[in-house]
């Protein structure tokens, strides 16, 4: 089932009609689904080329803001992380950090080849052959870099994910680091 | 955070390497005595890839596309370094036609990048609306580029050679049309923050980095041109068509932050102009000089230096003869200029040494390597 047809069912049931018009009831987990899923904030993290086409995505002609999605520097106000560059052994203890500092519910998006599997550095000694060695990644988006518009498409397919979720407790449940299904977007 | 136990007033603070200010991943060790900075020291590393070592395993064709991820913001002009020091060490000569198509291509890149220091420098000094603006010209800017090269930031488009394409009908028209485009918008953005006092008294007299230091310690590009040396690789040590082209480099002597954003926006008007006359006086011809399929230079070494939007980009070869390099060392103008971060930033107060550390605009991709 694609998940837009259940956020479409979902906002006509949501409307009860009463006399002199309608109001809006809903479960509240659907609407704190909705809610999480419209207001990404995401942490304001770059490490290297991706992390210029993220900002050419957070600017003027992509603007990311359209879709919730709004930039913080600390990870105490984000929802997900873009890993953008690649990750060196150096670096991946920071981003563990990091990661371990948002607040639940958090996802993570995997930006380009290096973030999703160690890009044209994979026979690198000190770089981390992709974030899902030490971070449960929801998205992969593939490209050396990703077009803005692939970045967004990655955006857009977290956002169905996060609609569709079962369980309100996703962070909080234990069986989540497993048992999520992460979803590629080619390049 | 540490406190330092040498002195009861000073206070070591980590600074990165996650903060948006750092323009990547910069770790600053700052030791702080109340808002005051009393000594900064960079610690770099973070993105280290041991790409030096690597290009050792990789023919001299395949190392190219891994420059372009070095100063990610100007790849063309790391193509073009690594390019001109394997045609040095293999004596290729480079067609006419092709040479201009690389000052064209990367003078475009040049100033692609500077829309990005001038973006994420406002940004810096809480300016987000130029911020906005920078980048909406360079999307347009990305467009010529991708008509071109079909990528948006990674390019990998200099062959050892020439150039692997022709640039495609009518790309000139749209060229100075984007030119024409963008130096009013340019303007507008300099009156917006050349004519803002708050953007000025934060770089005014901030992060001087005197004449002498500048000499001393190896700056080049921007930042020492801000300082009073009239130092440009394409003036200084000619390489393609520079010599042929008329244009100013951008002098300022006060050395402080205002003078190294002063030089950078002149250097796209600049950039513009040579744009103007490369399409002006692009010659017919031949782009590629015919190699063989596996590229063998003779034994020996090569050094080549170009002027890249940070400062003197060098690429150090040596070749033994094998289709593999022996070793290239790259001299990164950013790595050198966070080594100025000592002097400039010392005894300023803490939102200064933001301006200081945006105003040398590093890309961290070159100082890790
Ligand atoms: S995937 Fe490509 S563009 Fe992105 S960080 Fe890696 S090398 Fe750079």
């Amino acid at each position: 089932m694609a998940v837009g047809e259940v956020s479409k069912k979902e906002s006509e049931s949501w409307k009860v009609p009463v006399p002199g018009g309608s109001v809006i009831m809903a479960p509240l987990d659907r609407l704190t689904r909705w809610a999480r899923k419209s207001s990404l904030w995401s942490l304001t993290f770059g490490l290297s080329c991706c992390a210029i086409e993220m900002m050419a995505t957070a600017a003027s002609r992509y603007d990311l803001d359209r879709f919730g999605v709004f930039f913080r520097a600390t990870p105490r106000q984000a929802d997900v992380m873009i890993v953008a560059g690649w990750v060196s052994v150096k670096m991946a203890p920071y981003i563990k950090h990091l990661y371990e500092q948002m607040p639940e519910p958090k996802y993570v998006i995997a930006m380009g080849g290096c973030a999703c599997a160690g890009g044209p550095y994979r026979d690198s000694i000190t770089i981390v052959k992709g974030v899902d060695h030490f971070l449960p990644v929801d998205v992969y988006v593939y490209g050396c870099p990703p077009r803005p518009e692939n970045l967004i498409n990655g955006i857009l397919k977290l956002q169905e994910k996060i609609s569709s979720e079962k369980s309100l407790l996703r962070g909080g449940s234990p069986d989540h680091r497993i048992n999520h299904e992460p979803i590629v977007i080619e390049g | 955070m540490i406190t330092d136990t040498t002195s009861r007033n000073t206070m070591t603070v980590n600074f990165g390497p996650q903060h948006p200010s750092t323009h990547g991943v910069l770790r600053l060790i700052v030791d702080i005595d109340g808002e005051i900075v009393r000594s900064c020291r960079p610690e770099i590393g973070y993105l280290h890839r041991g790409l030096e070592k690597m290009f050792e395993s990789r023919s001299y064709r395949h190392n190219i596309p891994f420059t372009d991820r070095l100063d990610y913001l100007c790849s063309l002009a790391n193509n073009l370094a690594i390019c001109q020091a394997i045609e040095r060490v293999g004596n290729v000569e480079v067609p006419e036609r092709a040479k201009y198509l690389r000052v064209l291509m990367v003078e475009l890149n040049r100033i692609a990048s500077h829309l990005v220091f001038l973006g994420t420098f406002a940004t810096d000094l809480g300016a987000t609306t130029v911020f906005l603006y920078a980048f909406r010209e360079r999307e347009l800017l990305l467009d010529l580029l991708e008509a071109m090269t079909g990528a948006r930031l990674t390019y990998n488009w200099i062959r050892v050679g020439g150039m692997p394409a022709d640039i495609p009908e009518g790309y000139g028209e749209r060229v100075i049309a984007f030119l024409n485009q963008m130096r009013p918008r340019l303007d507008e953005n300099d009156r917006l923050l050349t004519h803002n006092r708050i953007f000025r008294a934060r770089c005014e007299g901030i992060g001087v980095l005197k004449r002498e230091d500048a000499i001393a310690w190896g700056a080049t590009g921007p930042v020492a041109r801000g300082s009073g040396v009239n130092l440009d690789i394409r003036k200084a040590a000619p390489y393609e068509i520079y010599d042929r082209l008329d244009f100013e480099v951008p002098v300022f002597d006060e050395g402080d932050v205002m003078a190294r954003y002063k030089v950078r926006i002149e250097e796209m008007r600049q950039s513009a102009r040579i744009v103007e006359q490369v399409l002006k006086t692009m010659p017919e011809g031949d782009i590629q000089t015919k190699l063989p399929k596996i590229f063998k230079p003779p034994a020996g070494e090569a050094y080549s230096r170009i002027e890249s939007p940070r400062g003197e980009l060098s690429f150090y070869l040596i070749s033994d003869g094998t289709p593999n390099p022996v070793r290239i060392h790259i001299r990164a103008p950013s790595f050198i200029h966070l080594s100025l971060l000592q002097f400039m930033a010392k005894d300023i107060k803490v939102a200064d040494m933001i301006a200081v550390a945006g105003s040398l605009d590093p890309v961290m991709g070159e100082v890790d390597r």
